[in-house]
């Protein structure tokens, strides 16, 4: 009885103390990442996806409320804004594959923005999304702390938001070849293109996989899409909501 | 000397903060950060050997930063419940189509170019 009662004290401490949560994130991620690695890089197994549904079967199952959780885990989440402001260097070291290839390469992911967006708004509106919804859906694919950044500034939710752009990154690196595929798109630059403008890092990550050109143009397509959609779609979204 | 590029990161990023809650604009402020960096380096001419360091580093588990926001969705089952299909269908499609809309232009304009540059 003693004996439990010191469990119980020792356990109510850490689970006030932000050290447990936050070691659990980090616990649960790197554990996520050793099955990703070990399923051969399986798109399905991201560990993103993995960690979420790990972390969120936990708290389930220890009745452990978001913001306790978070108390711990802000550490990591802090951290998105400089990690955001450090995608500034790949972009600078990409930029030399715009050199002749700006043109097609602005307007190619002008219009995935657009069609990203719209068609994804158009389709929820059509089955019956919440606005909350449809606004926490238009930043999908674009990379996670942009998108949330986007989603907080317009009345979305941010973490809804989030686990969009997870959701639509390993969709995107599991079907983009075979839609590429179908609609011939084999040079490499293009597909690279599409993958970053589509799928943000997840994308990239596929990218790479096929060769190092489809890489580096889809790192490309992934900063200038966030950068483009943080200046449009709060503007466009205020005006349509 | 890293201390130095975390600081220059997180100033980058306080600027950019400070700028959105002085102008109004509707834009995250660590993306007004990544602009002025951006502008930083092409002034520079180059990535300092140090910055590039430090932001390897922290790129590197840049999809481990993503975690604490997404474990958020609890708090939204009970919607993600009632809007499954919405979200789904409108997610399918619209990852679909910006494949395939943004690989196809992209290599009708390339080709296009390429041509017109064979030809003058």
């Amino acid at each position: 009885m003693e004996r439990n009662l010191a469990f119980g004290d020792i356990w109510v401490y850490l689970a006030a103390s932000p050290l447990l949560h936050l070691t659990l994130t980090l616990l649960a991620y790197i554990f996520a990442d050793w099955i990703f690695r070990r399923s051969g890089r399986m798109a399905l197994l991201n560990p993103v996806l993995l960690s979420i549904i790990l972390l969120v079967t936990i708290l389930g199952a220890t009745g452990t409320d978001y913001p306790t959780y978070f108390a711990g885990a802000q550490f990591v989440h802090f951290m998105l804004g400089p990690a955001t402001v450090a995608l500034a260097v790949p972009l600078y070291r990409n930029l030399h594959l715009i050199r002749k290839l700006w043109l097609p390469i602005l307007v190619s992911i002008g219009t995935g923005v657009f069609v990203s967006a719209s068609s994804a708004l158009l389709v929820a509106y059509w089955l019956g999304g919440s606005q909350q919804t449809l606004i926490s859906l238009a930043p999908k694919s674009v990379t996670a702390p942009v998108a949330m950044g986007i989603s907080e500034k317009v009345g979305g939710l941010p973490s809804l938001s989030a686990a969009l752009v997870v959701l639509t990154g390993v969709l995107g690196a599991v079907i983009g070849s075979a839609v590429l595929a179908s609609v011939r798109g084999r040079d490499d630059r293009a597909r690279g293109l599409a993958l970053g403008a589509s799928c943000h890092g997840i994308g990239t990550a596929r990218a790479f996989q096929l060769s190092d050109t489809a890489g580096a143009f889809s790192a490309l397509a992934m900063g200038l899409t966030a950068l483009i959609s943080a200046f449009v779609l709060p503007f466009v979204l205020h005006w349509v909501f | 000397m890293i201390l130095k590029f975390i600081a220059l990161l997180l100033l980058c990023q306080l600027a950019g903060e400070v700028f959105v809650v002085w102008s109004g604009l509707p834009v995250p402020g660590p993306v007004l950060g990544m602009a002025l960096l951006f502008v930083g380096l092409a002034f520079r001419g180059r990535v300092p050997v140090g910055l590039g360091r430090v932001v390897d580093g922290l790129l590197s588990h840049l999809s481990l930063l993503f975690v604490p926001a997404g474990v958020g969705v609890m708090q939204h089952i009970a919607m993600l419940h009632d809007e499954w299909l919405a979200i789904s269908v409108a997610l399918v499609v619209s990852t679909v189509l910006t494949i395939a809309v943004t690989g196809l232009l992209m290599k009708f304009l390339m080709r296009r170019m390429e041509h017109q540059e064979g030809e003058g």
